[in-house]
């Protein structure tokens, strides 16, 4: 018995062996046999135009289901030029990680990218290995929100191109409110808010809202608001800003004193833990930017016909209704083949009038384009929002909608704010929120070379 | 045509030297030479340590000297990189990593340990069936299983844990956002699945101690406890060794179990570890220069740790006899 294993496990071993020696045969076998495909192919290349492979990556499936209706949208449009695209979703860190690799070693990195602004910046220190768009921006740009490219650009130069423009909003589940007798569109100022948060407790049991500790929001929308920022315009570290820990405060306020807020659960605002929490009428009303009525029609079906949309209230007059968060740079890798074809692919997809209508139509995002703002499209009553014109909350805050400030520090910044001011802050309680914020300045500041 | 192997260290030679000019004789000679053929069949593996070990090694050490712009792109800034070491996240992860492998090497020797005792045992009975059991976790990767291991102790009242938490009348827990929460998770996951591992280790050690021994431990009126610390125990050191150093060296490259339970996000630096970190700075900030030099600073830590250790339990000192 013992022999005849150790017989079989010898057998394997040989044969695997002379398996590795095939393999190193085959390849040589093998370069002969494509010198003579390229011939047949150039020789009926006139005729039936050959689709061009690329690859996309995007973390996000609902990005996904985008682009393969641009690619249907772009093949029949262009017979001859057609693209075969292969489009592959992955996790937000791994893609992320998995392209910085393939980048910096100079292989196996995709034709077209989506990049979250969380980690944008990552890709434009030292060498940029994206392709600079400005050709396909630039003819484009005055019917643009220029501020949706400035976060994607490095020294004048684009490098990625977004779908929405994020605008901040306050979703409130109406459900919850009528019980409390509580009008949303009553609530003018964040002290309105307070106040009608403590109705809504008073008369439900149900928190007026839930914070993220392991992500960034509402904090960064509400500091941006009143004119904070992790960054200055120049770049500059500007965390520990007077704004920032004051708003902080209020934020600790809400959950502590006036008790109208708890943390969230699941940490953050895209964990399959908070979006049965959400669903399930866990919280009155919730403080996020545009995009996330995508998440809301695909998570939360059981709201439907329940969630009112109105525009950030505001701490004192003359401050923005809302604020662009978040956003997702579709970028042009320096390893594509096809630059051109490439370009051309996603000035389609992302910068042309039809595209734009078709992101508010699939995705609910606000498109950056402002030409397509009065489309009859974007005008529509949708019913999971109770049957409103959602688009019209975003047109009343355009004149003034501010973006934050990005820079180099921009990735590492949020990282900080979301694993270590937010959570000590608002979850632990070990720091105040001016010790957490110095800290964490403190340390961006020092990896300003 | 072929020679017996061996034919050719004797009277052999001077014949074939005639034939020098034929690839085939040449090759064949040194295929047979015994002085050429160990080398031969090592050179595989000598070549993979050397493009896979060596060379990375002494890149990462240069790379930990140098600011990296991109790969073709560097440029020399001393000790920086160290001096960078000094700060509260490099902190947190040693004292993570030291804790943990603390708590590893606390279970997973000795419950291995008792579990294989008792399985080796005559008295036992259905031992295939428990050996069976007891050793699948260890078939499974440690970012498969985990994915349960992080559903069950969701924070929600409804995940498994939970759900039995509040039945028992207890306090529902947030697993995954407590510092010593998160690390007995990481420590379970750990000893779940290398329990089975360690405990065929230890089964191979105590099934080569001869039972004359323990027959002539009874005779001399030794207790069951007697026999295990006074035979059982000395027995199994060179297993117990191994089974240490390797704990040791597996305890401070962790990076599974914390991957897989912190996948996004890690708050408050809870389940960061050393490799975690080489890991957050190389690839997610894109500082290849710092990660390096974490890197290199990991290998010294471990290096000394495990030469102390093995120093410790007498290793060398049999070698020099």
């Amino acid at each position: 018995m013992k022999r005849k294993m150790t017989l079989i496990v010898a057998c394997l071993l040989v044969f695997g062996l002379v398996l590795s020696a095939c393999s190193g045969g085959g390849k040589s076998g093998g370069g002969s046999t494509p010198s003579g495909s390229p011939g047949t192919q150039t020789g009926d290349q006139s005729k039936p135009a050959q689709p061009v492979k690329m690859t996309l990556w995007t973390f996000q499936d609902q990005h996904k289901n985008y682009f393969e209706d641009a690619l249907q949208r772009w093949n029949s449009q262009h017979p001859d030029k057609p693209i075969d695209l292969s489009i592959e979703t992955y996790p937000n860190e791994d893609m992320h990680n998995k392209l910085l690799i393939a980048l910096q070693s100079g292989v196996g990195a995709p034709d077209i990218v989506d990049i979250n602004i969380n980690f944008f910046h990552n890709f434009l220190k030292g060498d940029i290995q994206l392709l600079e768009l400005n050709d396909i921006v630039e003819p484009e740009l005055d019917k643009f929100i220029k501020s949706r490219f400035d976060i994607y650009s490095k020294d004048g130069k684009y490098y990625g191109i977004d779908f929405h423009v994020g605008a901040t909003v306050v979703y409130y589940n109406k459900e919850i409110l009528d019980k409390a007798g509580v009008n949303p569109d009553d609530i003018k100022t964040w002290n309105d808010y307070i106040e009608a948060g403590k109705k809504v407790v008073a008369a439900t049991g149900v928190p007026m809202t839930a914070f993220e500790v392991t992500d960034q929001r509402p904090f960064w929308p509400l500091i941006v608001q009143s004119g904070g920022d992790y960054l200055g315009p120049d770049g500059s570290v500007t965390l520990d800003s007077d704004i920032n820990v004051q708003i902080l405060q209020k934020m600790l306020d809400m959950m502590t004193v006036d008790k109208i807020a708890i943390d969230m659960p699941g940490g953050r605002t895209s964990a399959e833990e908070f979006f049965a929490f959400m669903n399930n009428g866990g919280i009155a009303s919730l403080i996020m930017p545009s995009w996330y009525m995508s998440r809301f029609l695909d998570y939360m079906p059981d709201l439907k016909g329940k969630i009112v949309v109105r525009s950030m209230p505001v701490w004192e007059e003359g401050q923005p209704k809302s604020v662009g968060i978040g956003g997702t740079g579709t970028a042009i890798t320096k390893q594509t083949k096809n630059p051109e074809l490439a370009k051309e692919f996603l000035a389609h997809a992302k910068l042309s009038k039809e595209s734009n209508i078709r992101i508010w139509e699939m995705l609910r995002f606000d498109p950056i384009r402002w030409d397509v703002w009065d489309a009859p499209e974007l005008s529509q009553p949708d019913p999971y929002f109770n049957n409103e014109k959602i688009f019209e909350v975003i047109l009343q805050a355009k004149d003034n909608l501010p973006s934050p400030n990005m820079g180099e520090l921009a990735a590492a910044a949020q990282d900080l704010v979301k694993n270590q001011v937010m959570f000590k802050v608002l979850k632990e309680k070990s720091e105040t929120p001016e010790q957490a914020l110095k800290a964490a300045a403190d340390e961006l500041r020092k990896m300003q070379r | 045509m072929i020679r017996p192997p061996g034919a050719g260290s004797g009277p052999g030679i001077p014949a074939r030297r005639m034939f020098t000019g034929d690839d085939r004789l040449a090759l064949k000679k040194i295929l047979y030479s015994e002085k050429w053929a160990p080398y031969i069949f090592v050179l595989p593996f000598v070549i993979s340590l050397l493009v896979f070990f060596l060379y990375p090694m002494i890149t990462t050490i240069i790379m930990s000297f140098q600011e990296v712009i991109s790969l073709n792109n560097t440029r020399f800034i001393g000790l920086r990189n160290y001096e960078r070491l000094f700060d509260v996240h490099f902190y947190n992860a040693l004292k993570t990593n030291t804790i943990y492998t603390v708590l590893t090497i606390a279970l997973t020797i000795p419950i291995p340990l008792l579990i294989a005792v008792l399985l080796n045992s005559r008295l036992t009975k259905g031992k295939t069936f428990f050996k069976t059991v007891l050793f699948i976790p260890a078939l499974t990767s440690v970012i498969v299983a985990g994915i349960p291991f992080r559903l069950m102790f969701g924070e929600l009242d409804t995940a498994l844990v939970n759900s039995v938490l509040i039945d028992l009348g207890l306090k529902p827990q947030k697993w995954l956002l407590n510092y010593w929460t998160g690390m007995m998770l990481m420590v379970i996951l750990h000893v779940w699945r290398n329990a089975g591992i360690f405990m065929v280790y230890y089964i191979a050690g105590l099934q080569n101690v001869p039972d004359e021994l323990y027959e002539s431990a009874s005779i001399d009126g030794a207790g069951a406890f007697k026999k295990f610390r006074y035979i059982t125990l000395p027995m199994l050191k060179p297993i117990l060794i191994y089974t240490l150093t390797i704990t040791i060296f597996e305890g401070y490259r962790m990076f599974g179990e914390s991957y897989v339970l912190w996948n996004e996000s890690m708050p408050s630096d809870i389940g960061l570890t050393i490799v975690r970190y080489i890991y957050q700075q190389a690839f997610q900030r894109n500082d290849l220069g710092f990660g390096s030099a974490i890197g290199i600073t990991l290998l010294l830590i471990v290096l000394v740790i495990n030469l102390v250790q093995l120093r410790y339990f007498g290793l060398f000192r049999k070698e020099r006899d």
